[in-house]
């Protein structure tokens, strides 16, 4: 156990390099110069110079990677002040330090994802149950039908269209907002709730396509037989024989979505102007803002190698055949 | 405490149908619909089996082995298939019955034992707890009760170490051992009828011979009746007391070991004889196989399904005998071929067993 995960942390390190480096190098790919935005109309050489300097982009950029890298270790000093570890410098836009900032919008991430994702594994696993239960009856074609409308829908469509109806016509709720939980729960759930429904859509179908064939595959085994050979009721072989091995791709497909999700749901909180990574990530691209980009980069992906490991972790709890070595 | 559960929980066996028998099965159909049309897997299927006895039934893949002992266990789907027929269990009539009182004898008063063991077992929960839980289920017996039988049944069917290989999952397991777990599965709550659907298929010969053998020493143990599918004829010829042989959803020869296997009167039954490599025999001596296919069961061919592959077909007397009527396959020791009596005689004696040795 503990071998696996100190294998996996190392391998984790290794690909978060990788994609340091990558983003890096691409982003001077870019034929945009941020000191340049930064300087503003009346630009003079002489300006530009110092602003390169305080940005820090003065120097060649394999240098300037190896500083801006060891800065999330040990920290850096900047003209603005002293950034002490994990440092990502400051933003080119907003001269805002960029970790404040990713924590400063990380909860906003965190409550969108996590609720929607309680919605749509409830809901999904649930319908593909129910659907792999009644196999080829009308309600297995309902669910099978209705899963795969909704997966060819677009958050873009039909939050404008959500919030249209429920905000603008029939003003049941307000427009979505983010409110820190621990200030005013109420105003929190409330201000999510469309949000959630509408990034549910998209994962409910997927996840109730998944649930009812891996059920329907399991319960196809030869281990569910027998169980019923012995005189387990249905009920009981579905729930304890079959769900348990349909787990297995389900926490594989949720793995991955959960990490993307925490990582910044770009599109969704574009769509409804929630302050979250996704936002940020988008924002900071724009803005040319290397720090901003570099900080929302790494702080994704490191979710989504962690929640990697988790899954693989996951198998182990689910099927005893999986040793963790 | 089993027993005593038991007998207040199951009325005392009734007059068994007019055979008495304690399985009796009579004019058993079982169709299944598919896309390609209805598959009559079984075909007008009687037989039956006394306590204590043991039933083997032989024949090729596909022909209604296995379908036929599902259907008297009740495990086919209900939506897509077709039961008719008499199944009477003690007198108790199992087609048509309801779901819940056939759950009530799965596991309890009949039980099975699959081929496979690898997949048949559940690779999510230990040995121990799936024995177990049958017993529980039956018997009403506590976690704790059930853990003490599920080891003690282990022990019985000869797993060294039982109190700690119960709590092994079936993949720590050897294949033999994991033929045993399944055994003492089956056997948790003492059934009166036991099926074994090819149950050495997958073992090697050394563990299939001590499997054999661990089934006749429980049988004895137990009195249970046994009904053994396989197509192997070694194995048949070593556990069973009565023979069916199979062939395309129908019974074709039935007797007791000795008479079908010494004295087969159907000329499938000969072809699967005489397909047999014999230890004594000539190393260059080339097997027989019986010529042709299993025939379809989409579209079964019209009088007796064997008709096709039969090299006895001309010798019928009347003209399309073969291929026109199904014979009937008398009570008792018989089989179900339009050849007379004499014909029998005369082509087993001059032309099968010599090639018996």
């Amino acid at each position: 156990m503990l071998r696996f995960f100190s294998r996996r942390l190392l391998g984790a390190i290794v690909i978060l390099l990788v994609i340091s480096a990558v983003t890096f190098f691409l982003f001077y790919a870019i034929p945009r110069d941020p000191a340049m935005l930064a300087c503003g109309k009346n630009c003079t050489p002489d300006a530009l110079e110092v602003i390169r300097k305080n940005m820090g982009i003065d120097k060649p950029v394999p240098v300037q990677y190896w500083e801006f890298m060891s800065g999330i270790v040990t920290g850096r000093d900047f003209a603005q002040g002293s950034c002490p570890a994990p440092c990502f410098g400051y933003s080119f836009a907003s001269s805002d330090p960029v970790w404040d900032t990713i924590l400063d919008r990380f909860p906003t991430t965190v409550s969108l994802s996590l609720g929607g994702a309680v919605v749509f594994l409830t809901i999904g696993l649930g319908a593909g149950m129910i659907a792999a239960w009644k196999r080829g009856t009308l309600a297995d074609k309902v669910f099978s039908t209705a899963s795969l409308v909704l997966s060819s829908m677009q958050i873009y469509f039909v939050g404008p269209l959500v919030m249209a109806l429920l905000v603008f016509n029939l003003g049941l709720l307000d427009q979505p907002k983010y409110v820190p939980l621990s200030e005013d729960p109420a105003g929190w759930f409330m201000g999510l709730l469309i949000p959630w429904m509408v990034i549910q859509i998209i994962f409910t179908a997927n996840y109730t396509r998944l649930s009812r064939s891996s059920m329907i595959e399991q319960l196809a085994e030869d281990h569910v037989r027998t169980a019923r050979a012995k005189g387990m009721s249905g009920k009981f072989v579905f729930f304890r024989y079959a769900w348990r091995g349909s787990l297995i791709p389900i926490v594989t497909i949720f793995g991955v979505d959960l990490g993307s999700l925490l990582g910044g749901a770009m599109i969704t909180e574009w769509t409804f102007s929630l302050p979250g990574l996704g936002k940020l990530a988008v924002e900071s691209v724009e803005q040319t803002d290397l720090p901003m980009v570099m900080g929302v980069m790494l702080f994704s992906a490191t979710f989504i190698v962690l929640f990697n490991v988790l899954v693989d972790a996951a198998y182990a709890f689910i099927d005893p055949r999986v040793r963790l070595a | 405490m089993n027993t005593l559960t038991k007998e207040a929980d199951v009325p005392a066996p009734r007059d068994a149908g007019a055979s008495g028998a304690f399985l009796s099965v009579r004019d058993l159909y079982v169709h299944f619909d598919t896309e390609g049309g209805t598959v009559k897997a079984v075909d007008g299927l009687s037989f039956d089996l006394e306590r204590g006895r043991t039933l083997g039934i032989v024949g090729e893949s596909g022909s209604g082995k296995s379908v036929t002992n599902l259907s008297i266990l009740g495990l086919h789907n209900p939506r897509k298939t077709a039961v008719s027929g008499e199944i009477l269990l003690d007198g108790q009539e199992l087609t048509g019955a309801r779901e819940k009182t056939l759950e009530s004898l799965r596991g309890n008063k009949m039980a099975m034992i699959f081929q496979d063991p690898l997949t048949a077992l559940s690779p999510y929960y230990t040995v121990g707890r799936q024995i177990s839980e049958p017993y529980r289920k039956h018997t009403g017996a506590s976690k704790r009760e059930a853990h003490l039988r599920a080891i003690e049944m282990l022990d019985k069917v000869g797993i060294p170490n039982a109190k700690l290989r119960v709590n092994d999952y079936p993949h720590q397991f050897s294949g033999g051992m994991r033929q045993r777990a399944m055994i003492a599965m089956a056997l948790v709550c003492n059934p009166d009828l036991l099926i074994a659907d090819e149950p050495t298929t997958a073992l090697d010969v050394t563990v299939q011979a001590q499997i054999l053998d661990l089934l006749k020493d429980l049988q004895q143990e137990f009195g249970s009746a046994i009904i053994f599918i396989t197509h192997d004829l070694g194995v048949i010829a070593n556990v069973a007391d009565d023979i069916l042989v199979m062939y395309g959803g129908r019974a074709v020869e039935r007797g007791s070991v000795k008479e079908v296997l010494r004295q087969p009167r159907h000329p499938y039954t000969w072809g699967l004889l005489t397909s047999m490599p014999r230890l004594t025999g000539d190393v260059n001596e080339e097997l027989v196989p019986i010529k042709g296919t299993p025939p379809s069961l989409l579209a079964p061919p019209p009088g007796c399904p064997f008709n096709p592959r039969c090299e006895y077909v001309n010798h019928v007397a009347g003209d399309h005998s073969c291929t026109a009527d199904r014979p009937v396959l008398p009570p008792g020791r018989g089989a179900a071929c339009h050849l007379t009596a004499e014909q029998k005689q005369t082509f087993f004696t001059e032309q099968i067993k010599p090639r018996l040795g």
